[in-house]
């Protein structure tokens, strides 16, 4: 009776993910198929490969986009590391008064809607020729992630022991020294969890990429949303495209499950 | 956490080197600081600056100041209220359907079950996939009136199809949104029920307590924390959502949230400054939800990180 109720609660389970995850598994089976057999009214579930969808995401540039994805998200991350670590390290490590003045400055302005700065930065973009460039995409997503970076880094620094911080101190190791031989090594994960975070929100932002690109810096997202205006059959290939569009982030996250639940719930969840 | 390094610095000689200390600090902090007082704190104010001047990008010759009549065509031309209602019941439902279905999805996943790990991984999909590849692929191949996989499931129980996109933008938002926050969702909260002592479960066990009632007076009180930071972050992230209404329905039929209209205003309309004053106003909406939120939000983090 007991196995039984197991059974049924883990059919119950397994139908449910199933259910849940069917239309990415859609948009991966729909990417191998003609567009005919993709536009089937009676869904097909058994059809001839077909990878020509792919093919024509290629000539249609889409290798150009996804590299200035890549390069926006990737300098952007960086960036963000950059003026997250040391924040973060004086936040938690060397705090000061007024911590958790500057603690809520930093995570106030990350929920200040896009809408609040959007149009200056897009004037002063377009005045200084950097619209449609991907270095205005990279000063943007920095601006867009750095609070959450240094809130979520924060966390990650507060769990370094003290006392091994003042031993190496004590020993006269240097700021430097202590920085790079003492705490970063304790807080790499931390901190490649904070990278991912950074670089999936970059990734997958819409919004000021169709804003403040057109074609030279174009990255995936509005790549993708011109298939809305398409004509004729173009679920194939919209499939093929966002397989491609979705996948490194899918794979990372895959990878990285333990890290993305702590940096996402801010290190509230231990 | 803050008190106890409070009182080991204390302890270190010296008021120099404190103070060297503490300069030491700031400059840590400043880049940081710099960077975002530059790209986010200047630019609002330049938007108050525009949200006050007569400016359309069709006519550049007429630039000229306006006062407040940006703020008065706002709040008379009747796009605010039905923005502001579009805003809180999408991101309403969302945050409540997908808390519901997360814990849900919890609450199955917290037992031992062949291929847990992999069930898993397969729930946190949606919430990986770009945002603007998910809404089309639910308009294209789910919602879809001749290919959509819903409708066929509906057309096969006899019923009659559905137009969704058409007939039902509003929900179709909603659909899409909280499938992409349930994993969000289930994920904070399965991590609190895994922290769950397992002692007190046994005893409620031994006690002859039922799963409804530990379940009750057990595990929901403990979960109140994680419930609350997921509704807090949940909520902060779909007041600013843009995507699926920018690709599913381009704000018809009562979806038009606030930051659709804004960039329907300045991208499409071109006049600055009554996008500059929709700005504005966003803001300060935004703002009086987020600091009843990050109040909250403050307290928990605190308390939890005192733990």
């Amino acid at each position: 009776m007991r196995r039984l109720k197991e059974f049924l609660i883990t059919s119950l389970t397994w139908l449910l993910v199933v259910l849940f995850f069917f239309p990415v598994a859609w948009m991966f089976i729909n990417s191998f198929k003609s567009e005919n057999d993709a536009s089937s009214s009676v869904p097909k579930f058994i059809f001839t490969p077909d990878f020509s969808g792919f093919q024509r995401l290629m000539d249609r540039g889409m290798g150009d986009y996804l590299a200035h994805s890549f390069a926006s998200s990737i300098s952007s991350t960086v960036l963000v590391l950059l003026l997250a670590i040391p924040a973060a390290y004086a936040l938690s490590i060397r705090p000061i008064k007024n911590v958790s003045d500057a603690l809520f400055f930093f995570i106030s302005t990350r929920f200040m809607p896009a809408a609040a700065s959007i149009l200056p930065l897009y004037m002063i973009f377009k005045t200084l020729g950097v619209l449609d460039n991907i270095s205005a995409l990279t000063l943007v997503y920095a601006a867009m992630n750095l609070p959450i970076a240094v809130w979520m880094m924060r966390s990650f620094f507060s769990e370094v022991p003290i006392e091994i911080v003042e031993a190496a101190q004590i020993d006269g190791a240097n700021f430097r020294t202590e920085l790079t031989r003492v705490v970063l090594p304790i807080v790499l994960p931390g901190i490649a969890a904070v990278a991912l975070i950074c670089f999936i929100f970059s990734w997958n932002e819409y919004f000021l990429a169709t804003l403040l690109t057109s074609n030279n810096a174009k990255t995936t997202p509005p790549f993708l949303a011109s298939f809305v205006d398409g004509r004729g059959l173009f679920l194939g290939v919209l499939s093929a495209a966002s397989t491609v569009a979705a996948l490194p982030v899918i794979i990372a996250g895959w990878v990285a499950q333990k890290q993305l639940v702590r940096g996402l719930a801010m290190g509230a969840v231990k | 956490m803050t008190n106890t390094t409070a009182v080991k610095t204390a302890k270190l000689p010296t008021s120099t080197a404190e103070s060297k200390k503490s300069w030491l600090s700031r400059s840590l902090i400043l880049p940081a600081l710099i960077f975002g007082i530059v790209l986010t704190q200047i630019p609002f104010l330049v938007t108050i600056y525009f949200s006050l001047l007569n400016w359309n990008l069709l006519k550049p010759t007429e630039i000229g100041f306006a006062w407040f009549k940006n703020y008065i065509s706002v709040f008379t031309t009747g796009d605010l209220v039905p923005s502001i209602i579009a805003t809180v019941s999408i991101t309403g439902s969302s945050v409540i359907l997908s808390l519901l279905l997360g814990l849900l999805f919890a609450i199955l996943l917290d037992r031992n079950f062949r291929g847990q790990a992999l069930a898993r991984t397969l729930i946190i999909t949606p919430f990986l996939i770009m945002p603007a590849a998910a809404s089309l692929i639910w308009k294209f191949s789910m919602f879809d009136t001749s290919v959509g996989i819903l409708n066929w499931v509906v057309t096969s129980f006899g019923l009659p199809a559905v137009a969704w996109s058409t007939d039902l933008p509003l929900a179709t938002v909603i659909i899409v949104l909280t499938w992409q926050f349930t994993p969000f969702m289930m994920l904070i909260l399965l991590a609190g029920l895994q922290s769950q002592s397992k002692e007190v479960l046994e005893a409620a066990a031994v006690d002859g307590s039922g799963a409804l009632r530990t379940f009750q007076w057990i595990t929901l009180p403990h979960l109140r924390q994680y419930i609350e930071i997921a509704t807090l972050l949940g909520t902060i992230m779909l007041l600013q959502v843009f995507d699926p209404v920018a690709i599913m329905t381009k704000g018809t039929g009562g979806t038009k949230t606030l930051a659709y209209l804004l960039y329907e205003r300045a991208f499409i309309g071109l006049d600055v400054g009554q996008a500059a004053a929709y700005g504005v106003v966003t803001v300060v909406l935004t703002i009086i939800v987020a600091t009843i939120a990050l109040r909250t939000l403050f307290k928990v983090f605190m308390a939890g990180g005192s733990k």
